[in-house]
């Protein structure tokens, strides 16, 4: 209760409270997350589960009743009959495990070759800063194309179905470690020259102590906004590499997978199939884009 | 310099100035210059008539060069260059073509037998992408200027209809040019041909920018009628709403390649109207029948061996809902890999049986799958019309029958390799029949894999006596007989069930009102053939 | 000074050859060209005669060999789809693309800069909240999704803009451009919008950000204090200092745009080395995929050069490290 009550006297906390924007996007945020991953109890019907629909239900428009079938969905039906709701709440689903997993990859990735560089200097930091410009020469979609297109030739074709979605993790965490190790390999630099890590040094304190209690937390803040806005990133650039072609199999679509099927459904008149799917994606992408934008405010202490 | 875009900009502000700018275009057809912006899904690879046996390439190429024959919209032959053919009273093996005097290149060089010789040949060099079509021509002979013989190595009563793509060269343009043989990509050098061309077709290149846009205008010498149209300006779109929008917009006349769920909004919207018809092409599922053991499956054994498996995939193949649903009315739903109008196809392929999903429960049960089995599905997803969406709705109907295929669906250039490898366990794939008869499709589906047979044959089937009987048909010359054996082969496949077919596909074409153009069966419009009015 | 510049370039050079083996190394894995380039009816023989006479059976070492010599004197073959020289392919196709970068960059500068230095000075205006929230949509949804949109507004249903492609172009030298035709700039308009939209959001907030930080810097408190008017203050001296490190991100940046460009060149049909590259990975094209990756990489080893070499002029002591200054 006390660190409750600290907590909630804090100087974020404070921030937060007095940010009515920040409110809005962490509650549309956790809306949306939690439903994501409550999906299988919330949601009326199981897209995931191909026996469970009927083809003849497809192109239901929002709450009409089915010409065959009869039946009516709230938000009508895909070109495969499946509830488009329902499939909101499972791509989602896969959309937010894309994302944190591709932003957690990116980041442990990034703090340990940061702190390798900064804490190491000399040749090992030369090294993975050449690497980190070859690889900030190439834009994220790009690298995630290529990165795909090697595991594909790697993984036996009877796998791939399999690995696609850790396949697209990877790539989309691999072309966004730079951000992380830039920030938190300045801040060792930083702090390695300061006094008391110097006197630290000298008494025998293993390096690898130093580094987890005076450096890492020193870089939290900045991490935790490059994470943020790594979060929405990824989400979308998941949904960019579905338009291109490779992401997860169109039987159990992400968001942006929806969004690629549903945009074929512009002209057609079947408004229902691109129209939810995408404000769903912007509703996810616009409140964590908000929430990093407050926290790079707030964490900044010269600008409170 | 005329600009196309702002034609459109002046039918902008509601219909009824929509409707004026289109009297004010019917007004124009009058006059003698008319020109049509055509858009399609992708650009001719190559100006090169022998280079590429590939779709887009081969509809360009129609408008600038000839071939011997050409096929009409009803999928039978017309006189193009040659104006009779026949096989040798003499010889069985050799094919003599009449060809048509009075006709010139775009250069102005004569046309003659010499340039036929020279193009036949130079369509099974080493680096033409026909040579097989050619490959059972032993020489080809000039017996007088307007005469040629074409000696096969045994008689071969259907290779006329192998030469509908098979376009004729000048051989003077060509010598002088260094182009005697297709693009040969070892060497390093680009070939004349591939950019500059020399017909007898009724229009001439006058620019091209690949993959942005191809000019063409109307070559006055042309032997035939003059066409309506004066000038072809060819813009490939490759997204599918970026060419509807496009059209909609005013700023193309014709689009091929129409998305079939667009078909129903573009007829009803005012100024525009949609041409629809079959093409030569099946689209269907083929499995491992041979393997003991399959790559992605949990089962033991392989079940597709199994003749009660593949009859319960038969059972659960909704066709009608495909149909309806996926191809929006667009298909011919039937039950065996060939088109109707292709020779051996019968009335009863046209019949399959209803869905019957109890039924094919208890036959994979009865395999010996209990609890079903698993395998994975490969899929194309830029190829054929909804490509994805047919297998995905497969899945959900294998399902059904505890058969759960796990869909990888991918581009093109990563799916077909999996077949040509036999990496893969069950697929999809479409098939044309460019020779409009059954044995293109035995040779390279059917027959067992060896030698220039069976390289689609992704389904590892292999029936000696079968082989034995594709082999027959190549020389024989009484067609009665070769089409019993057509049957023959045909009730023997479609017994084993080596194909799961799905439909035959449909093509659209988008147009403005005044337009008139006829669906192609090989999808390869001729421009030349529009007429406009209503 | 000669010595650091050398050693610069020797460094950039080794960049390029170490994206060179990359990405010729990934193009063994990214799929088979053979199976793109035959017809349907080739024999499997004919296919692995196709195989060995593009050496693609010989060893990797001997391939990427060949392929550094042929590139460092600009020759990258042929390309396998279109049969044209790849070098000149790309060559016709850069102008387009450059062209729209150049544009959708200018945009994303203007605005950029504007919305920041407005949303920077009124902090919690309404205004200034709604430009920072509509600036997010646009990086909240994928480029496609934009760009489709566009089309669907802007040329469909109000038919004032085109949907596709770039226009009439005319040749000013050897450089065909859509800028001196009125239809070539109409064309340029959503493409331009789409590419620059999620620049224009990362300038604005960059700049929002660093004039935050400058005016509460105290040189800004003393010119305040000496009487200096809001308006010299705020532009002569809180913007001038911002300029710097926005300018160098936003030079960084080029190479990103001409890159993301694959995208709206794709929507757009916008004939530039984007789409040209998307349609070389769809056919396997491996000589039009390895030009383009090394084409951009230099595009990026020489603007980061110039910005190097403009630091070690500018501030010597700057060289040791300016990778703080571009998070």
């Amino acid at each position: 209760m006390n660190r409750l009550g600290r907590m909630w006297d804090s100087d974020i906390a404070w921030s937060f409270r007095h940010s009515p924007v920040a409110v809005v996007a962490a509650a549309m945020a956790l809306i949306i997350i939690l439903a994501a991953v409550f999906a299988p109890w919330i949601a009326p019907y199981n897209p995931f589960d191909p026996s469970s629909l009927n083809l003849m239900d497809g192109f239901t428009p929002p709450g009409e009743p089915n010409a065959f079938t009869g039946n009516t969905y709230l938000m009508g039906t895909d070109n495969q009959g499946r509830d488009i709701f329902s499939t909101i709440l499972y791509g989602a689903r896969i959309s937010l495990f894309v994302g944190f997993a591709a932003v957690i990859f990116a980041m442990v990735l990034g703090i340990g070759l940061g702190l390798l560089a900064g804490w190491r200097g000399g040749w090992v930091d030369s090294l993975l800063m050449r690497v980190a410009d070859v690889q900030l020469s190439f834009p994220s979609i790009l690298i995630a194309l290529l990165i795909f297109g090697v595991a594909r030739g790697f993984i036996p074709p009877s796998m791939r179905e399999e690995v696609a979605i850790w396949v697209l993790i990877v790539s989309i965490g691999l072309s966004d470690w730079v951000q992380y190790a830039r920030v938190v390999r300045g801040a060792a630099m930083v702090e390695k020259s300061k006094e008391y890590v110097q006197a630290a040094r000298v008494i025998g304190v293993h390096p690898a102590r130093i580094v987890l209690r005076h450096i890492l937390p020193n870089v939290m803040g900045p991490v935790l906004v490059i994470a943020t806005i790594g979060l929405a990133l990824a989400i979308i650039a998941e949904a960019t590499l579905s338009f291109l072609g490779v992401g997860v199999p169109p039987t159990q679509p992400s968001l942006g997978t929806l969004i690629r099927i549903g945009q074929q459904y512009l002209f057609s008149g079947e408004w229902w199939i691109l129209l939810f799917p995408s404000i769903a994606l912007l509703l996810l992408a616009l409140s964590v884009n908000l929430l990093g934008d407050w926290l790079r405010d707030a964490l900044n202490p010269r600008l409170r | 310099m005329y600009s196309k875009f702002q034609t459109a900009a002046v039918a902008r502000t509601g219909h009824a100035v929509l409707m004026a700018g289109a009297a004010l275009a019917l007004t124009m057809t009058a006059a003698n210059a008319e020109t049509l912006r055509w858009a399609r899904v992708a650009d001719a690879l190559t100006m090169d008539p022998h280079s590429q046996n590939e779709g887009p390439t081969s509809t360009l190429l129609h408008h600038i060069y000839e071939t011997l024959v050409g096929r009409a919209t009803d999928g039978t032959l017309e006189p193009r260059l040659a104006t009779e053919w026949a096989i040798s009273e003499e010889d069985p093996s050799v094919w003599v073509f009449k060809l048509r005097e009075g006709v010139t290149f775009h250069d102005g060089a004569a046309f003659n037998a010499e340039d036929v010789v020279f193009s036949l040949d130079r369509a099974r060099a080493e680096s033409s992408g026909f040579k097989a079509l050619h490959s059972a021509v032993e020489s080809v002979s000039m017996v007088d200027d307007y005469t040629v013989h074409v000696k096969m190595s045994g008689p071969s009563p259907l290779y006329v209809q192998n030469l509908t793509n098979t376009f004729i060269m000048d051989k003077g343009w060509a010598e002088e040019n260094n182009v005697v043989e297709p693009q040969n990509f070892a060497a390093g050098e680009e070939n004349y041909a591939v950019r500059n061309t020399n017909g007898t077709g009724p229009y001439t290149l006058v620019s091209r920018d690949p993959e942005v846009r191809t000019v063409m205008a109307h070559f006055e010498g042309h032997w035939d009628e003059a066409p309506a149209v004066t000038e072809i300006i060819y813009t490939p779109i490759s997204e599918a709403a970026t060419r509807v929008a496009a059209l909609l917009s005013g700023e193309v006349d014709v689009v091929q390649d129409v998305p079939v769920q667009d078909i129903a909004r573009l007829e009803q919207t005012d100024g525009i109207k949609v041409t629809t018809g079959p093409e030569n092409r099946n689209i269907f599922f083929a499995y491992d029948v041979a393997s003991d053991k399959l790559l992605s499956s949990d089962a033991e054994d392989n079940p597709f061996k199994k003749p009660e498996v593949r009859e319960a995939m038969a059972l659960v193949l909704d066709r009608d809902a495909i149909q309806q649903v996926v191809m929006r009315g667009q298909s011919q739903p039937s039950a065996a890999p060939l088109p109707p109008f292709v020779n051996g196809w019968t009335e009863e392929m046209n019949s399959y049986d209803a869905p019957d999903y109890e039924r094919a429960a208890a036959l994979v049960v009865e395999a010996g799958y209990p609890d079903g089995f698993t395998v994975n599905l490969n899929c194309p997803n830029d190829r054929y019309l909804n490509d994805e969406a047919i297998c995905q709705a497969m899945v959900g109907m294998l399902s059904r029958a505890n058969i759960n295929a796990n869909l990888v669906s991918q581009t093109r250039s990563l799916h077909f390799p999996l077949i040509e490898n036999w990496e893969t366990d069950f697929y999809l794939l479409g098939w044309g029949v460019p020779t409009f008869d059954s044995a293109y499709v035995f040779n390279f589906l059917v027959h067992t894999r060896e030698g220039s047979y069976g390289s689609f044959n992704g389904s590892r089937y292999s029936n000696p006596e079968v082989d034995a009987k594709i082999e027959q048909l190549e020389t024989m010359t009484d067609l009665e007989a070769r089409d019993a054996l057509i049957a023959e082969i045909w009730d023997q496949v479609m017994e084993d069930r080596v194909f799961l077919n799905v439909h035959n596909q449909m093509l659209a074409y988008a147009m403005k009102d005044n337009i008139n153009l006829d669906v192609h069966p090989e999808n390869q419009p001729k421009m030349a053939t529009v007429t406009f009015g209503n | 000074m000669l010595a650091y510049i050398l050693r610069r370039i020797a460094q950039s050079v080794l960049v390029m050859l170490v994206v060179a083996l990359v990405s010729f190394a990934l193009f063994r894995f990214v799929g088979d060209p053979i199976s793109s380039m035959v017809g349907q009816e080739a024999t499997i023989a004919d296919r692995d005669a196709l195989r060995e006479q593009l050496g693609l059976n010989d060893p990797f070492l001997s391939q990427f060999a060949t392929f550094v010599m042929r590139a460092a004197q600009g020759n990258f073959g042929i390309s396998y789809r279109l049969q044209e020289p790849v070098m000149e392919l790309i060559l016709s196709r850069l102008p387009a693309t450059l062209e729209l970068a150049m544009v959708s960059g200018v945009l994303a500068f203007v605005f950029g800069v504007g919305f920041g230095v407005y949303t920077a000075l009124r902090r919690n205006g309404w205004l200034s909240n709604t430009i920072m929230t509509v600036s997010l949509v646009g990086v909240s949804l994928p480029t496609f999704l934009i760009g489709v949109l566009l089309i669907w507004v802007f040329a469909v249903e109000l038919q004032w803009l085109p949907s596709f492609g770039r226009g009439n172009v005319v040749m000013v030298g050897d450089w065909p451009t859509g800028l001196l035709t009125p239809s070539g700039r109409a064309s340029l308009v959503l493409p331009a919008i789409t590419l620059g939209l999620y620049q224009m959001t990362l300038i604005m907030r960059l700049v929002r950000a660093e004039m935050l930080e400058v005016l509460r810097a105290d040189y800004i408190k003393f010119a305040r204090a000496r009487g200096l008017s809001n308006r010299a203050v705020n532009f002569g001296h809180a913007l001038k200092n911002t300029m710097v490190p926005v300018i160098t991100i936003t030079g960084l940046q080029l190479g990103s745009i001409i890159a993301f460009a694959i995208i709206t060149e794709t929507v757009f049909q916008w004939p530039g080395v984007g789409a040209l590259f998307i349609n070389s990975v769809r056919f396997v094209d491996v000589p039009v995929m390895a030009a383009y990756l090394m084409m951009i990489a230099l595009v990026f080893v020489i603007i980061n050069l110039i910005v190097d070499l403009l630091y070690y002029v500018v501030d010597p002591r700057l060289r040791v490290d300016r990778a703080a200054t571009r998070h």
